[in-house]
């Protein structure tokens, strides 16, 4: 085996093109190999000393690299402030061990249908950023992740980024998860939702689901629900098509019954959350603990 | 195969010949001889394995040694000044914080990242700093206390 520590990004691509592939925190990586479910790769190429992928660049759109760890994202301002979803999923994931090294790249590419962060990306719209020896192009995430663990990216990629369009004015987000406990957790479902406020009237609402498919799912048909209040109704209608459109599985966490009925749950919390910060409500990061979500510390 | 990976722990550095694909805790206990750091799950889920890693605590059982070269680790070993322990170790002493004692140095490395970046958390905030170290001599409570007397003494120390 081999482990070539790269410091920049044209050191990385160069690696991959030859075979290597990338390692930076190894919360999955290195995880799957002690238990035995996948040999690590012959060549390793460590990305997580690459200052170019470690950013997080304000404008639009904004964009995040891919190495930047979720003790980052569930901290840093613009992410706090303008992406809250994200940083909400962030805060969720594993313990402070997990979150100093693990990364959003990682979790993107390593493409589990209980990622946290992956809602809450597609809802704020996030392209993802692949870069290899013979160039860059951005891909939508719905045509990223193929199926549980699958991606459409070439061995010869590395996601180097998330690309999120700037956010409109009164505009919030929101992630909510199920969890039986508060850390070391796996989502048994989660929901994301973005909304966008005029006046007192939805303006536009995307939401994602979490743990409730092979891939992350985006909720279809919400559209209807444009120009209409924030009310009781309109959760209910948003958390039918949740419970409609998902599929899950039964496991030894929850059964497919439980999880098609909490994820309408989930959905119209992330739902009402994300309009309360659109309306400039502050609720703190994670949203989970806000709504007394695991079990009472 | 193995390689020569120069390791920084606890400010010495630690020539190893290595295979690349051994994690750290390994490493640390069978070559470098430091034995304080616990294999507990080698799952990344109980903590026992929590070493500090430029400052940050990991779970060393499902980190790459080789990938920690260049970087600063600091052990459970690393905390005691000679034979004067750290404030944290007596004090976890003097609560009964610890039983069987197994998880006790990945709870000081976490205890110890939390103080370094929070010198006066909140009830809570011990708790998330804690949360990723599992105690199965149900001593939360006492482990708690623990860290909660050596912020009021750091405290008192750093404004008097």
């Amino acid at each position: 085996m081999s482990m070539q520590i790269a410091t920049s990004l044209d050191e990385v691509l160069a690696a991959l093109a030859a075979g290597a592939r990338p390692i930076a925190g190894g919360t999955d990586l290195v995880v799957g190999h002690r238990q035995g479910k996948a040999p690590l790769p012959e060549s390793l190429v460590a990305i997580d000393r690459v200052p170019e992928l470690a950013e997080i660049a304000d404008g639009d759109p904004l964009r995040i690299g891919a190495t930047v760890t979720h003790a980052r994202l569930m901290t840093d301002q613009v992410v706090v402030d303008r992406l809250t979803a994200i940083a909400d999923a962030a805060a969720l994931v594993g313990s402070p061990s997990t979150r100093n090294v693990g990364t959003l790249g990682g979790n993107v590419m390593n493409g589990s249908p209980a990622m946290d962060t992956g809602a809450p990306l597609v809802v704020l719209g996030a392209e993802a950023e692949l870069a290899s020896a013979d160039g860059i192009r951005t891909v939508g995430l719905d045509d990223l992740w193929t199926g549980p663990g699958r991606t459409s990216a070439t061995a010869g990629e590395l996601c180097t980024a998330l690309v999120i369009p700037a956010r409109p004015a009164s505009s919030g987000s929101a992630y909510v998860r199920l969890e039986y406990r508060r850390a070391m957790e796996i989502a048994v479902v989660g929901a994301a939702a973005s909304v966008t406020l005029d006046g007192d009237a939805v303006a536009s609402v995307r939401v994602a689901l979490t743990a409730v498919a092979p891939t992350i799912i985006e909720i279809d048909g919400l559209e209807g629900l444009t120009g209409r209040a924030i009310d009781d109704d309109l959760l209910a209608a948003v958390a039918e098509a949740a419970s409609e459109q998902a599929s899950p599985i039964s496991d030894l966490r929850a059964s497919d019954r439980y999880r098609r009925h909490t994820i309408g749950v989930m959905a119209r919390r992330a739902v009402d959350a994300a309009a309360r910060r659109a309306a400039g409500e502050s609720i703190s990061v994670p949203v989970n603990r806000a709504l007394g979500i695991g079990a009472a510390a | 195969m193995s390689e020569l990976v120069n390791l920084e722990v606890n400010g010495t550095t630690y020539p190893v010949q290595i295979a690349l694909d051994r994690n750290l805790s390994g490493v640390l206990r069978d070559e470098v001889g430091l034995t304080g750091t616990k294999e507990g799950c080698d799952d990344c889920e109980c903590g026992a394995c929590m070493v500090l890693l430029d400052g940050q605590p990991i779970n060393s059982c499902s980190y790459l040694a080789a990938q920690a070269q260049g970087r600063s680790i600091t052990t459970v070993e690393g905390l005691a000044e000679g034979d004067e322990l750290h404030p944290l170790q007596r004090n976890i002493l003097a609560t009964g914080g610890v039983q069987c004692g197994f998880c006790t140095p990945g709870m000081l490395m976490s205890a110890q990242a939390l103080l370094d970046r929070n010198p006066d958390p909140t009830d809570e905030e011990i708790r998330i700093g804690l949360s990723g170290n599992l105690c199965r001599c149900t001593g939360y409570a006492r482990i708690l206390a623990a860290v909660q007397a050596t912020a009021v003494e750091l405290n008192s120390t750093s404004s008097s």
